[in-house]
Order: C-alpha cells, then sequence, then structure tokens
C-alpha cells in the first residue's frame, strides 16, 4: 500500500496585512494574514522591535476577539434604568449631537463638571490634549490604579521606570531579581528575556508570594509576605552598606549621595538641599574642603561627616543620612525575618550574590563614551545585576517608597544605565523636572494651562483652593496623594457620588470597566452609578461611555459610542505617550484599519475629535470653524504639538525621510504601514549606555525631539521634594496640609526610601483578618476581555481562589470545597484549591475571571457567572475607620495609586453542596446577539 | 473510560449472536446434523443480534457512512479484523443455513469454519480492549477470556431459552458459572490493578522524578474535553461496588437460581427465559463497568493518580 | 496504511523544555489558530458562549505542582514548585495509534516519522485516542474525525512561506523559546544535540512508544541556592564593622573616596 499523500504547500493567505496588536498593553507587531476577506492566521511580526515574531496567547486568540459576538454594532442611548443594560440603537448623529449638548454648557460654564477618565488608553496624547483643550483637569487614564507608584517612584528617583520605560539589559544581566510581577506589559519581552538568561545560566531571584508562571522557572524563590519587599530590600542594603559592597564612585558620578543636606531640626529648611545663588545644590569638596556645585567636574566630594555653610548652616551629605538611616538594626536581616517572612539566611546569601556579582563579575564594554560633565571615559564598566518590579510593588499603600528602595539598591549597586543592568528605553530617563507640571483649570470656555497629568515638586504646585480643597474630582494632587502623576481614577465614581469635592455633571469614559473588575468595591459602585436624588434624577446626571464590546460597564451608560476592534482602526503608539522602545531602539507604530467595520461602529479617537470640532474647541477646529481633522488618522499625521513634533516619530518631513523632527508628512501612515506599522532607529553605539549621564545619548535625544536641551539625571535619591511636604506637614510654608494629614505625611514622606506597614492591615483589628489576598493576571487573559473570546475562555472559565495548604488543614479545606471569604468589607463565597508554592499567609486567584449575568455575550449560566467571582468585593476604596466626614483612599499617600494588594481577609468553610459563587447579581440585558454555539472558524478554508 | 451504550449494546449483542451461532457449530460438529426448526430460529437470532451489535457499533462512529474503511488494515487493526471476522463469521453461518434450507445439506467443514472464526470474532472484539496497554486494566488475556465466556455463556442462554432442554439448561448452566469464574478473575485483577500498574504515574508521565510528590496543580482547560469525557470518565467508589452487586446478582446469581430451579422443578420455559433476561441484564451492566472502571493513564495528566 | 514504516532515517519532532516554559498557553492558541483554518477539518469549538464550552486542541498546557523531598526523604511543602507542562503528539516510533487504527486513516510517514491522519478516511471510532497513552489525540465533534498535532506539516515544507517561517506555529509564536523542532535522528542536530547535554527524556518510557518528541528537564531548584555553582563560592558577607573593627565603615569609605580621587 502506499502511503496517503498531502498537499505540504498548500495556500494559506491572499495578502498579509501588518499592524500592531491589542489584545493587550504590550503592543507587539503582527501580520494578519487574510484568506476571502477573513483573517486566516495572526502571526507575531519576526522585524518588530518588540515582539521579534513571537505572540502570546491572547495575540494569537485576535481572531476570536474580532470577530466576538459581544461586539457593539450601533450607538445607543439608554432606555430602561442604569445597570438594566435596556437600550435603543440611535444614529451616529444622535450620538455625537447629544454628547455636544451635554458638554457645551458646561464647558461655557464650569469645565470641570466633566469628569473624562479613559481606562485602557493608548492614545493619550490625544486624550489628554482634548481635556486640555476642554478646560478640564478632571482628566486620567487607568494608571492611578494601575502602577502609579512604579513610574512615579521611577520617575522621581532616576527618570524612568520600570513600567514600559525601561528593561534588564537581558543579553548581559548575570543576577536578575523579579519583584512581583506575574504577567506585565511587557508580556512577550520578558519572556524572551528571560528565556536569553536561562541559555546563558545567569541566575533568577523571584521576589513573590505566588510561584507560578515566571516565578516558577526562577532560580531561587523569595517567599515574601505581601507588602513587605520594601523592608526586604532595606534589609538588603543594611548588609551591602555594612560591608561596604557599595559602588562609591557611581554614587558620587551620577547621584545626590554627596549632595548636601540642611541640618536645622524643626527649621524650615531642614531636609532640603544647600544651594549656592544659582540654585544649585552643593557638594562638599574633599580637596578644598569647601562646598562647591555639584556639576563641577573633576572633583571628589565627601561622603560624610557634617559641615557649616558659609551661610551658617549646618549641612551633612546625603550619603551620611543613608548610612545613619540603613545602618540601624531594624533593618538588620534578623530583625525583618519575622514581618517578611523571609529568612535571614536567604536575605544574608542574597545581599552576598548581588554583591559577588556586582562588584567580582563585573563586565566592561570597550565603547568610550563622555559624559555631560565633559569627563571622558575609555570604556563601559557594567555591574551586572538587573532588577525588574511592578505591581506586587506598586498595588500597596507603601509601594512608591517600597519602589525606591528597590531603585536605591540598584543605583547602590551602580547598575542602573550599566552594561548587565537596568536600562532606561528611550524618550527615558527624563528628569521629573523636565516634565510639565499638572495643567491648572483657567475658567469657563478656557483651556487648561497645560496637560492636566504632570509631575509637582512641592506644595506650591499642588491643585488645591486656598483652604487645601482639592480641585480635581479624584483628589489628585492634592493633600491626599499629592505625587499622583497618573490620577486616581478609582476615586471618581466614589468622589462623584459623595459630592466630595463636588458633584459632577457628565461622567465620559473610555474602555474602562467601572461597573465591574476595575473598581474596587464593584456592588458599591453599582448602586452609585444607580443612585438617584430626591428629585429623582441620578446623581450622577449623565454617562458618556466607549466601548468595543457588551462589558458590564455598559449597562451603566446613558449614551454608547461603540468603538471598533484593534483591527479596525487607526491608532498611533506615540513617543509622547508610552513608547514601545527598547533599550537599544527608539520606535513608535500604528495601527490601522486591516479590516473593515461590518458594523455602524466608529473609532473612539475619530470620535473624540468630531465632538471636539463640534464643540469649537481649540486646536480641533480651522479658523472657518470647520473640523481641522478630518478623523484620527488626518490627525495622526498633521497634528503638531511643536513645530516639527507630532504624534508620530517616523518618515517625518515632506518627503518621509526624517526622524524625529520634521514637518508632517502626507504618505507617513502609507510609509509606517509598507515598514510593518512601526518605525525604530538604533541608538548610536556610544549612546547605549549611561543614557542619564552620557552627552552622545543626550545630543542624539535632542535631535529626535525628546527635549530641547539636554536633560541629564541626577538619581534622587535624596528626594527634595518629599521632605518639602514634611516641612509643610510640619507647619513651615504658606502651603499648608489640612490637619487630619499632617501626621500622615509627616511620618510617610521620608524623603529616603522607607518602610511602613500596609494602611489596610494597620487599621484592623489584629488578627481579625489573618491572610492576605491578591490577585495575578493570568497569562493568557487580558482583563475581562477574554472571557468573550471563544478560545481564551476554555483556557480561564473560571477561577479558584488558591488555598495555602497549611491554611487549608486549619480550616478543614480540601479542593473544590466552597469557602467563605471575609475582609472588613464584606463576605464572598468562592471555591478554593489547595497550594503549596504559595507564601503560607496569602491567598490568591486570578483576576477579573468572574463576570455579570448577562454581560460579555455569554449566556446567563455561564461558569464565568456561576463560579468565577471577583476580589474586588471586599476591596473598598476607603480605608478601614474612615467616616464623620474623613474619606481616607485606600491609596497610597503619596502618589495615590490604589492599594489592592493591602486587602486582609478570613477564611471559613461553606456548607457542603453549595455551588455558586457569591455575590452573584441580577442579569444586565444582553445588547448583543447570542453567538453560535458550534463554532468551525475556518472550516471553509 | 466513557461507557457509550453503542458499544455497550455492540459488544452485549454481538457477542450473545457469536455464541449462539458458535454453539451451532458445535452441535454440528459433535453430529446433530439436522437443524431443526428450533435451531434454525436460534440461529436467525444469532445473526440478528450479531448483525444488530454491528450496526449500533457504528452508531459512535464520527462518520458511519464510510464504516466499510474499517476492513481495510486487518494486518495490523484487531477493530479491522474484528469487522472481516464478523462479516465472515455471519456469511459462512448464513452460508449453513441457506445449504440447509435449500438442500437440507450440512456440511461438517462449514461449521468448523464457522466456529473458528466465530470464536476469532469474539476474540478479536476482546483484543480490541485487550490490546490497550494506556487501559491497565483492559490490558490482560483475562479480558479475552471474559468475552469468550460471556459469549458463550449469553449465547447458550439464549439457545436455551428457545429450547429449553435439559442438555441446554446444563450447559447454559455451565457457561454461566464459567463465565463469572473469568469475569471474578477479571475483578479480582482489576482491583490490583491501578493506573500505574505498568509502571506510569504523574512522575513517568511527567518526567517529574525526584521529588515526593506531584500533583496536578492547573489543568490546561476549565471545562471538559474529549479526553476527559471520553477516557477520564469519574465514577464513584460506592457506585461502582454497587453495580457490581446489580450486574453478580441479576447477571450471575439470579439466574444461577433460575436455572437451578429450572433443573429441580423441570419448570424449564420460564425460568430459563428469565434466567436469560437477567443474564443479559447483568452482563449489560457489567459492560457498562468494564468501561466505566477501566481508568486511561491519560488520567495521569488530569490530576488522577 | 498503519503498518508501521521501517524506523525513518528522519524522525522530525519537538523538543520542550519545562526548565523554561512559563505555562503561558501561547503555543497552545497559536496551534489552535493556525490549524483550524489549515490541515483538514476545523477544530471546532461546542457550547462556545455557554456553560460548558469546549472545543479541540491540539497542544494544551498543563501544570503541576511538585513537592520536592530532602536528603531523608521527608516532603518540604514549603519548598514546592510548579512546572508548567505543554503537550502535544510525540510523534512517537512505536506508535500503537497507528497499528489500532481500522481505516489506514493514521499513519506514520515513511520520510520524517510524523504520524498524521487522513481525514477522508478517518471514522472517527476514536480508538486511536484509546490507545494513546497521552492524551494528544483528540476527536473533532463536528466532523467526527480525529484530530492531532501534525508537527504543523503544512508550515515545515510549505513553499508558500518564508523560509524562516517553515517551523511548526507552536515554535515560532513561544516566546520563551521552549520549543524547538528539528531532526531527533541527526544526532547532530541542534535539537539532538541539546537533548544529548541537558538529559531530555520520554514521557512514560514504559508504555513502550518511543517517541520522538523528548523534554528537558525543570533544573533543580530551591527557595534557598540555586543551582549555579557560583553560589557555593560566595562568602557571606562580612560586616565592615567586625573586619576592620577600628575603622569601620567611616574608614572603609575614606580610603574609597582616596582610591577615586
Ligand atoms: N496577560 C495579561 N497581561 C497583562 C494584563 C492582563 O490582564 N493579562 N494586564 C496588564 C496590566 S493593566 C498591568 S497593570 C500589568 C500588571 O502586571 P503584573 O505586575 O504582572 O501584575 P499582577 O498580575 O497584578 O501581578 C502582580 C504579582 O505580584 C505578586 N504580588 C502581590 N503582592 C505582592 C507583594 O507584596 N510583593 C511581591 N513581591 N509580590 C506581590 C502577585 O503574586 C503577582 O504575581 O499587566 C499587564 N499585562
Ligand atoms: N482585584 C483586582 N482588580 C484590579 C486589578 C487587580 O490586580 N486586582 N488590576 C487593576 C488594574 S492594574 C487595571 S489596569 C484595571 C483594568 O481594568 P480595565 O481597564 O477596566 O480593563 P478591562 O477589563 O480590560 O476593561 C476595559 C474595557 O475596555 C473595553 N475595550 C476593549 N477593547 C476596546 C476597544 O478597542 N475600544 C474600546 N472603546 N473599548 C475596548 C473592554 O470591553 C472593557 O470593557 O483593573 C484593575 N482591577
Ligand atoms: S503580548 Fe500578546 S496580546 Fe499583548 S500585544 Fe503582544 S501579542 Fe498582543
Ligand atoms: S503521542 Fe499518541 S498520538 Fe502521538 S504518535 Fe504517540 S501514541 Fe500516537
Ligand atoms: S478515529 Fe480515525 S484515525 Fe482514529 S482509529 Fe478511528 S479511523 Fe483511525
Ligand atoms: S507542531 Fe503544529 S500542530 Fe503540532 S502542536 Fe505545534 S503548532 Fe500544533
Ligand atoms: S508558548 Fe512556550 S512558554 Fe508558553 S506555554 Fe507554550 S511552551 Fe510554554
Ligand atoms: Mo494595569
Amino acid at each position: 500500500m502506499t502511503q496517503h499523500s498531502i498537499d505540504t504547500s498548500p495556500h494559506v493567505s491572499d495578502e498579509v496585512r501588518k499592524t500592531t496588536c491589542y489584545m493587550c498593553a504590550c503592543r507587539c507587531g503582527i501580520n494578519v494574514h487574510l484568506r476571502d476577506g477573513k483573517i486566516r492566521y495572526i502571526e507575531g511580526n519576526r522585524d518588530h522591535p518588540v515582539n521579534q515574531g513571537v505572540l502570546c496567547a491572547k495575540g494569537s486568540a485576535g481572531i476570536m476577539q474580532h470577530y466576538a459576538p459581544s461586539r457593539l454594532s450601533t450607538p445607543m442611548k439608554r432606555v430602561g434604568p442604569r445597570g438594566a443594560g435596556e437600550f435603543e440603537p440611535i444614529s451616529w448623529e444622535e450620538a455625537l449631537q447629544t454628547a455636544t449638548d451635554w458638554l457645551q454648557p458646561i464647558r461655557e460654564t464650569d469645565p470641570a463638571k466633566l469628569a473624562f477618565f479613559t481606562g485602557r488608553d493608548q492614545s493619550q496624547g490625544l486624550t489628554g490634549w482634548w481635556a486640555q483643550m476642554f478646560g478640564t483637569h478632571n482628566f486620567a487614564a487607568h494608571g492611578g490604579f494601575c502602577s502609579v507608584n512604579m513610574a512615579a517612584a521611577g520617575i522621581y528617583t532616576m527618570g524612568g521606570a520600570f513600567w514600559e520605560f525601561g528593561s534588564p539589559d537581558w543579553e548581559r544581566t548575570k543576577l536578575f531579581m523579579i519583584f512581583g510581577v506575574a504577567e506585565d506589559h511587557d508580556s512577550n519581552p520578558i519572556k524572551m528575556g528571560l528565556s536569553r538568561l536561562k541559555e546563558r545560566e545567569a541566575k533568577i531571584i523571584a521576589v513573590n508570594p505566588v510561584r507560578t508562571g515566571y516565578n516558577a522557572i526562577a532560580d531561587e524563590w523569595v517567599p515574601v509576605t505581601p507588602g513587605t519587599d520594601g523592608l526586604f530590600v532595606l534589609a538588603l542594603i543594611h548588609e551591602l552598606m555594612a560591608a561596604g559592597k557599595i559602588d562609591i564612585d557611581y554614587l558620587i558620578r551620577y547621584t545626590n549621595a554627596p549632595w548636601l543636606v540642611i541640618k536645622n531640626p524643626g527649621g524650615a529648611d531642614d531636609g532640603l538641599f544647600a544651594r549656592d545663588k544659582d540654585g544649585k545644590a552643593l557638594v562638599w569638596n574633599r580637596k578644598t574642603g569647601k562646598p562647591t556645585a555639584y556639576d563641577k567636574a573633576g572633583i571628589t566630594p565627601h561622603m560624610s561627616g557634617e559641615i557649616t555653610l558659609p551661610s551658617g548652616q549646618t549641612a551633612v551629605p546625603a550619603f551620611q543620612l543613608m548610612m545613619d538611616k540603613y545602618l540601624d538594626s531594624k533593618y538588620a536581616p534578623e530583625a525583618v525575618a519575622q514581618t517578611t517572612g523571609i529568612s535571614a539566611e536567604q536575605i544574608k546569601q542574597i545581599a552576598a550574590q548581588l554583591a559577588h556579582v556586582a562588584f567580582e563579575e563585573e563586565i566592561t564594554i570597550d565603547t568610550p563614551w563622555t559624559d555631560w560633565k565633559g569627563e571622558k571615559h575609555d570604556k563601559m564598566i557594567g555591574r551586572p545585576v538587573s532588577f525588574h518590579a511592578m505591581r506586587g510593588i506598586s498595588a500597596h499603600s507603601n509601594g512608591f517608597q517600597t519602589c525606591r528602595a528597590i531603585h536605591l539598591l540598584q543605583i547602590l549597586l551602580g547598575s542602573v544605565e550599566c552594561p548587565g543592568g537596568f536600562r532606561f528605553k528611550p524618550t527615558y530617563p527624563k528628569p521629573s523636572t523636565a516634565h510639565p507640571k499638572p495643567g491648572r483649570g483657567q475658567g469657563p470656555g478656557k483651556t487648561l494651562s497645560g496637560p492636566p497629568l504632570g509631575y509637582i515638586q512641592g506644595p506650591e504646585d499642588l491643585l488645591v483652593d486656598a483652604d487645601g480643597t482639592p480641585q480635581r474630582i479624584d483628589k489628585a494632587y492634592s493633600w491626599d496623594a499629592p505625587f499622583s502623576a497618573h490620577g486616581m481614577m478609582h476615586m471618581v465614581i466614589s468622589n462623584a457620588y459623595a459630592g466630595d469635592p463636588y458633584p459632577v455633571d457628565v461622567l465620559f469614559m473610555y474602555m474602562a470597566n467601572m461597573s465591574w473588575n476595575s473598581s474596587m468595591n464593584s456592588r458599591g459602585v453599582m448602586e452609585m452609578l444607580e443612585a438617584k436624588n430626591d428629585d429623582g434624577n441620578y446623581v450622577i446626571p449623565k454617562i458618556i461611555y466607549s466601548d468595543a464590546y457588551d462589558s458590564e460597564m455598559v449597562a451603566y451608560a446613558d449614551l454608547i459610542l461603540p468603538d471598533t476592534t484593534y483591527l479596525e482602526r487607526h491608532d498611533c503608539i506615540s513617543l509622547l505617550d508610552r513608547p514601545i522602545c527598547e533599550p537599544d531602539t527608539v520606535a513608535d507604530s500604528i495601527r490601522w484599519p486591516v479590516m473593515e467595520p461590518d458594523r455602524d461602529v466608529r473609532g473612539f479617537q475619530s470620535v473624540l475629535l468630531d465632538i471636539g470640532a463640534r464643540l469649537g474647541l481649540p486646536g480641533m477646529v480651522a479658523d472657518d470653524g470647520s473640523p481641522k481633522f478630518a478623523d484620527y488618522a488626518d490627525y495622526i499625521v498633521n497634528h503638531e504639538r511643536k513645530p516639527g513634533i507630532g504624534p508620530l516619530a517616523g518618515f517625518r518631513g515632506e518627503d518621509g525621510t526624517q526622524s524625529g523632527r520634521g514637518a508632517p508628512n502626507p504618505e507617513q501612515l502609507n510609509k509606517y504601514i509598507e515598514n510593518g506599522s512601526f518605525w525604530s532607529e538604533e541608538l548610536p553605539e556610544d549612546a547605549r549606555f549611561f543614557k542619564h549621564a552620557n552627552q552622545a545619548y543626550q545630543d542624539w535625544a535632542v535631535k529626535l525631539g525628546f527635549y530641547d536641551a539636554p536633560q541629564p539625571v541626577t538619581f534622587q535619591l535624596w528626594l527634595e521634594p518629599l521632605a518639602k511636604f514634611q516641612l509643610a506637614a510640619a507647619g513651615h510654608g504658606e502651603h499648608q496640609p489640612p490637619d487630619h494629614l499632617r501626621s500622615r505625611i509627616a511620618d510617610h514622606f521620608d524623603p529616603l526610601p522607607d518602610w511602613y506597614a500596609p494602611f489596610e492591615g494597620e487599621a484592623l483589628e489584629d488578627g481579625a483578618y489573618p491572610l492576605h489576598a491578591i490577585t495575578q493576571r493570568p497569562a493568557a487573559m487580558y482583563h475581562s476581555w477574554g472571557s468573550q473570546n471563544a478560545w481564551l475562555r476554555q483556557i480561564h472559565t473560571t477561577n479558584p481562589l488558591y488555598v495555602p495548604g497549611p491554611v487549608c488543614d486549619e480550616v478543614g479545606l480540601v479542593d473544590d470545597d466552597w469557602a467563605y471569604l471575609r475582609s472588613h468589607h464584606g463576605e464572598i463565597k468562592v471555591q478554593i484549591r489547595r497550594m503549596e508554592a504559595v507564601n503560607s499567609r496569602t491567598v490568591w486567584t486570578w483576576n477579573a475571571i468572574g463576570k455579570r449575568k448577562g454581560a460579555w455575550g455569554l449566556s446567563k449560566n455561564a461558569p464565568e457567572t456561576e463560579k468565577g467571582f471577583l476580589l474586588n468585593h471586599l476591596i473598598h476604596e476607603l480605608l478601614p475607620g474612615s467616616g464623620e466626614g474623613l474619606r481616607w483612599s485606600n491609596s497610597d499617600p503619596i502618589t495615590g495609586q490604589a492599594a489592592w494588594y493591602d486587602l486582609k481577609v478570613s477564611i471559613r468553610k461553606a456548607e457542603e453542596g453549595a455551588g455558586t459563587s457569591e455575590p452573584n447579581f441580577d442579569a444586565q440585558k444582553s445588547t448583543v446577539t447570542p453567538g453560535d454555539s458550534q463554532l468551525r472558524y475556518g472550516q471553509e478554508w | 473510560m466513557h461507557p457509550a451504550s453503542s458499544v455497550i449494546f455492540f459488544t452485549t449483542a454481538s457477542g450473545a449472536g457469536f455464541g449462539i451461532m458458535s454453539w451451532l457449530c458445535v452441535a454440528i460438529l459433535m453430529g446433530h446434523y439436522t437443524l431443526t426448526p428450533h435451531t434454525i430460529v436460534m440461529g436467525v437470532i444469532g445473526l440478528v443480534l450479531a448483525g444488530a451489535g454491528l450496526l449500533s457499533s457504528t452508531l459512535h462512529l464520527g462518520n458511519p457512512q464510510r464504516a466499510w474503511r474499517a476492513v481495510s488494515q486487518w494486518r495490523t487493526s484487531w477493530l479491522s479484523r474484528e469487522g472481516i471476522l464478523a462479516v465472515l463469521t455471519c456469511l459462512n453461518f448464513a452460508g449453513i443455513l441457506a445449504l440447509y434450507l435449500t438442500s437440507g445439506v450440512v456440511l461438517p467443514w462449514m461449521a468448523g469454519s464457522c466456529l473458528v472464526l466465530s470464536l476469532l470474532t469474539i476474540i478479536a472484539t476482546a483484543m480490541i480492549y485487550a490490546q490497550i496497554k494506556p487501559v491497565p486494566r483492559w490490558h490482560t488475556k483475562l479480558t479475552v477470556l471474559c468475552y469468550l465466556g460471556f459469549s458463550t455463556s449469553t449465547g447458550m442462554a439464549v439457545i436455551a431459552s428457545v429450547s429449553p432442554t435439559r442438555y441446554h439448561v446444563y450447559l447454559a448452566f455451565g457457561g454461566l458459572v464459567l463465565a463469572w469464574v473469568f469475569k471474578l478473575l477479571w475483578w479480582q485483577r482489576a482491583s490490583r490493578t491501578s493506573l500505574s500498574h505498568d509502571g506510569s504515574t504523574t512522575a513517568t508521565a511527567t518526567g517529574l522524578t525526584g521529588f515526593s510528590s506531584v500533583k496536578l496543580f492547573e489543568k490546561p482547560h476549565m471545562t471538559q474535553n474529549y479526553l476527559m469525557t471520553e477516557m477520564v470518565f469519574e465514577i464513584g467508589r460506592k457506585h461502582a461496588a454497587r453495580l457490581r452487586q446489580i450486574a453478580l446478582l441479576a447477571g450471575g446469581l439470579l439466574p444461577f437460581i433460575c436455572l437451578g430451579l429450572a433443573i429441580m422443578t423441570g419448570q424449564t420455559a420460564g425460568f430459563v427465559m428469565l434466567s436469560c433476561v437477567m443474564h443479559l441484564i447483568g452482563v449489560g451492566v457489567e459492560r457498562w463497568l468494564f468501561f466505566a472502571e477501566a481508568e486511561h493513564v491519560v488520567a495521569l495528566y488530569y490530576g488522577k493518580s | 496504511m498503519t503498518m508501521l514504516p521501517p524506523e525513518p532515517t528522519k524522525k522530525l519532532g519537538l523538543v520542550i523544555d519545562l526548565d523554561i516554559c512559563v505555562g503561558c498557553h501561547a503555543c497552545a492558541v497559536n496551534c489552535k489558530e493556525w490549524n483550524t483554518g489549515g490541515y483538514g477539518n476545523a477544530l471546532s469549538d461546542q457550547d462556545a458562549y455557554g456553560s460548558e464550552p469546549s472545543g479541540a486542541w491540539l497542544n494544551r498546557i498543563h501544570s503541576f505542582e511538585a513537592v520536592p523531598m530532602d536528603a531523608q526523604g521527608t516532603p518540604q511543602p514549603s519548598d514546592a514548585r510548579i512546572v508548567h507542562f505543554p503537550k502535544s503528539c510525540l510523534h512517537c516510533d512505536d506508535a500503537p495509534c497507528v497499528t489500532v487504527c481500522p481505516t489506514g486513516a493514521s499513519y506514520k510517514r515513511a520520510e520524517d516519522g510524523i504520524v498524521l491522519v487522513n481525514e477522508d478516511h478517518c471514522i472517527g471510532c476514536g480508538l486511536c485516542a484509546w490507545s494513546c497513552a497521552y492524551g494528544a489525540r483528540e476527536m473533532d465533534r463536528a466532523s467526527g474525525v480525529m484530530k492531532k498535532c501534525t508537527l504543523c506539516v503544512d508550515r515545515i515544507y510549505n513553499e508558500n512561506l518564508p523560509v524562516e517561517d517553515r517551523e511548526p506555529a507552536c515554535v515560532k509564536s513561544c516566546p520563551a523559546n521552549a520549543r524547538h523542532f528539528g531532526d531527533l535522528a541527526d544526532p547532530s542536530s541542534d535539537v539532538s544535540v541539546m537533548v544529548a547535554s541537558r538529559g531530555g527524556f520520554d514521557l512514560m518510557p514504559e508504555q513502550g512508544n518511543k517517541p520522538v518528541n523528548k523534554y528537558l528537564p525543570p533544573r533543580t531548584k530551591t527557595s534557598r541556592c540555586a543551582s549555579q555553582t557560583r553560589d557555593d563560592e560566595v562568602p557571606d558577607l562580612v560586616s565592615l564593622a567586625q573586619n576592620n573593627q577600628s575603622t569601620g565603615i567611616l574608614g572603609w569609605l575614606d580610603r574609597t573616596l582616596d582610591a577615586i580621587s
């Protein structure tokens, strides 16, 4: 018999269109294969700087996302009560006019009555500018509940953050520590990087209460107790300092460790830097014994001791303060072991490994370079230790300080921006002082003074009234959370409902599932959205929402602006926003409609520009009052932030040959498409490391238009803006915090990285809630989106609560039992699974799997609603003990970052046999047509 | 393994059918060269049972219209062999009947070949299961003996009900005892035969050797998939024990008593008929358990150990 | 043709590295995506948006929790670890799934050892799936035919694809590079070298199927020190104060600064 013969070269596709994935925010390059007008296959683009050809599970399930039955198909207005999901289709004209009619009067009277909050927004360049032009400072994207601690700590300390703005030197690192990461936004690059480390047999240490995913493949696991990483890191610092295993030369060159800090306890200048008459910070020259401006080349400053300045002030190098603080025995490994759940022995071992790799396994690259002071170096010295950290660190009320502590440790080892260390991705680093300050409202009909989000430097920059009342609806940039660089989206609905600081008129949201998985206290939020005043009107009068799918939030909107899928619209991933660069490459990218929408939907950005033009917002209308931009594509190409600088940096100039700066190029989008929908440029050889201090890098950055003059960064180990707040708390200065916040600021705004116990646990009665409860992102799901995806939902149809073995034994739980999980705020019922590879006092689950009945085009008895659950019902947006006019937000006191992972719980077994998770809500009415039960996608081929 | 009703019916019915044919051939070979109306009825019942069984076996196929292809791989496939043998046996047996009905001739060599074919068919059916190494409880010669045993016992039970002669009743009695001896041996072996009988454990399945324990942490998909519904069929221990009792009671003990009563009272017809019906039901239950209790090593990947 | 061919001189297969697999399911979903519009019938899904969603997949990712023991054999649950475990057809040399097939639909290719199903001949009897110890075959419920990993036979030789893309979809997409494709009959191939140097192993060797695909074991990990020999050489940090009673850290600082300037 002969073997069956097959065609090994079947036709694959008629055409390949290259664009950018958006099944998550990693933004990989994809090749979309089309056949007979349908998507045949989506694969990674090998040439793309982000993913180099690989693709994750979500990206690979793009077909099912694109064709999901849950897609919205037409603009709608609400006809039933809020939350019920009863809608009536309307025309785009009616929808746009309704929005305009709601917004126009606000703009003319009080623009702040519009709260415009965007969730997983990749077009903040546009949306922020739109808010600025509208004149409302009530704008932010999701960063405030996501990872602002990470972003702000990074930018204030060293001009850039882990969070998308940097990465380990995967090719050279020999010891890598990863803190609190499950997936992260750099989803594919981290996996690719870990694989490179494995190939080189570099060591990976995972600091995480849970040992799954990346942590599962690490060589060493540190099963830290949630919220205590800061203490662990300070213990490492204690060990390294005590042993003299720190890079003093690096500290002198690149940090403010030698800067003189005024020592004047009780005085109005205590903790500020001693400065010369030009305002330049001073160091204490060892040779002359005199104070000298910090930027003078060729000097070696004192790092310890106390000096009396000509002004009569007493000052000490910041490093002296660091020694005073960190050599204290309270940071000794033995002293922190109990709290952190990490043995003193392991802490010491890790400190020894760090020191060994940093100083005994130094690497060099023989590329000469010149620093910003003009000093020449014949090679680049690398300390091949690198760190990465994300939400396990940032989603705590002590996250800002913890993240600062991690940066401090990196910097003490001399491993930031050196070969083998942590590296910035252009356009970072950029000092906090080079960022704008948050824009201020200028009254009716006026734009904001600047972009709504920015970086403050002291109490004078806060957005508060004279009496300290917050000006923003989310209370960002107020004494509650002064450094809230990303706003505090998690407080918007709660504050608007409470009218604290004031009520709003229109809540306008985009791409944020705020009535469900992206809010704390989801049930409470649903009630706030449904709440009516005595007059029968909703407390939050009007809600406009743009979503692409029938999410839980859709049911709560009054006006729905249906968006396209990511394959049907133009998008711009801009250097002005969160860029896709890699350490050696500057890059940006676009999406373009590789598929034509088959529904009456429009790209949100085009819709926003349309509304802007109808409102006559500056920059959005031409002189004759007509819309300035036909649509978002037109804006991407022709909008200029400054002359020559626009959303896209590639193919600029009339002929498309310029990068960074250049006149708009009408052919720009086509050039991008030809190039695989991205543009990238390699950094010059001598500009690749020490970017914060590297003249070649700085010059190149200016050339590309990241800034107009070089912006070298001196790493701020002693963070003076924090000292200013402590001074204000002590009563100094004209800007004074409300009394109820004084001690909180005094205690937590330590200018040196510090650790304090997370707030929620501290506010609770001892032992009542003995367990920590956290979530993790599953690799194959993106928040709530994945459940509508026929392939992905099979992988995570429900989410068990993983309970440590010892707790199971204590409580008498076995696999598949149901249990009640209780927090200070409420109780939920969940199904459990036993697990050993987890910190023994921590329970956890996958994030955002639980769904409300009726949402996402799923059947009402879908397991996501019957067995899936959200931890969010247990997390309150306010801290325990709030009340009597005080609403303490469950956030970091410095940045306002939502403290999701501070949650403390207790667990008990549920009665036998009961099988649905609680709470379980009434169904919302589906606004979409149910999908076919059986799918045979691709059968025709 | 998932107990598909079509397969349970198939193995039980065609088993009985080939059992009948086997016995009739034995009878011919033993010199009962004439076929009586009784034996012709028996023979037709045998053919019908075998045919119905074979037909029903196509019910669980994804593409029954191509079932004819299943006879092509006799060199390696027991399923193919079974198909071919079954058809040949039926043809052979039908030939015997036809020849007799048309010309009154019975050729012993035809009965001889038919007997061999029929037994081989039963063996082939059994081998479909007995060959499956990943199902340790099936993977034994006892499986073949059980199939042979129940084929002959159910075959004789039918014969005896049609023609409740003392001789048939004795044979039915003997067949019943023998079949259950095999089955009890099989059950006894099964109770000793765990998933790891051939050394397969979660550790060898994953290569994670050298640990004190290896446990499934997460299934690849949260809901059921083909492998789980087909091969990781779960049946409660209590439930299984109860069903075994029923199988033994209905399929063994009660028929045994009935046949005993038949022998003792001489009220043969009723008791033998009753015994036959119960025996068939019992074997059906036994067959259900044969599948339901058979653990497949793939279960090691789905949390069993 | 269910006779197994003589031992192929080329044995294409996968090598899967359990030391680096992070369990992200990328390979599984990408496999489904490539294959649902590719070789043979679509990989259908049932009750796709309902209460019992399921579907046919050719590659699935399991995760296991392994509890190590100390030298005395005492379990160390506090040092338990998760191992992610992808599984698809292993293209066995002695593939029982082939020999049991009554129709000849299942076969092993003589030229490269790939085990395939001719879906036009398959009757969907399921016997091959029963005979596979690994659960590598799944019935497609819509078409009633048996589906299994084809080793992307419609990619690896596909002249319509760029040369660099002629590798299995799962291998190309795996972000952690935990999957490798090559000729395991050639001892000098990358995959064979990898297997030899990393102690690659067979799944369930006792089943006697002689799988072609190999797995690489996770490296030894403990919660304390790790595999690298380097750790053994790393001495504990000794405090400066202990080292030099007289000057302590300030003395060290001075000396360091002297050395710099
Ligand atoms: N696949 C997928 N990728 C995503 C997303 C998604 O939904 N799915 N979401 C994207 C978004 S918006 C974000 S913000 C990022 C977030 O990406 P990650 O930072 O990876 O966020 P989480 O999943 O919240 O993971 C937090 C990790 O921290 C651990 N952890 C919790 N508390 C502590 C602690 O106190 N200390 C330490 N050391 N660890 C702790 C948890 O166990 C978990 O492993 O992921 C992005 N990428
Ligand atoms: N318990 C717990 N809760 C958490 C977290 C946690 O770790 N634990 N993490 C928090 C974090 S970091 C984040 S970032 C949030 C994430 O929470 P969200 O930002 O709310 O994220 P999604 O659930 O992805 O919801 C985004 C919405 O965008 C819609 N959408 C998707 N694609 C498009 C599109 O193309 N256009 C438009 N207009 N809409 C679209 C989706 O349908 C969905 O309704 O969750 C937070 N909530
Ligand atoms: S990580 Fe995955 S989902 Fe996110 S952009 Fe990349 S391929 Fe798409
Ligand atoms: S893994 Fe299973 S399906 Fe694949 S060749 Fe081996 S026995 Fe056959
Ligand atoms: S299911 Fe198809 S491939 Fe498998 S044994 Fe039956 S006929 Fe052969
Ligand atoms: S080789 Fe192809 S068919 Fe096989 S598992 Fe990988 S992607 Fe799927
Ligand atoms: S894609 Fe790679 S890392 Fe992810 S599950 Fe598959 S083999 Fe493992
Ligand atoms: Mo986030």
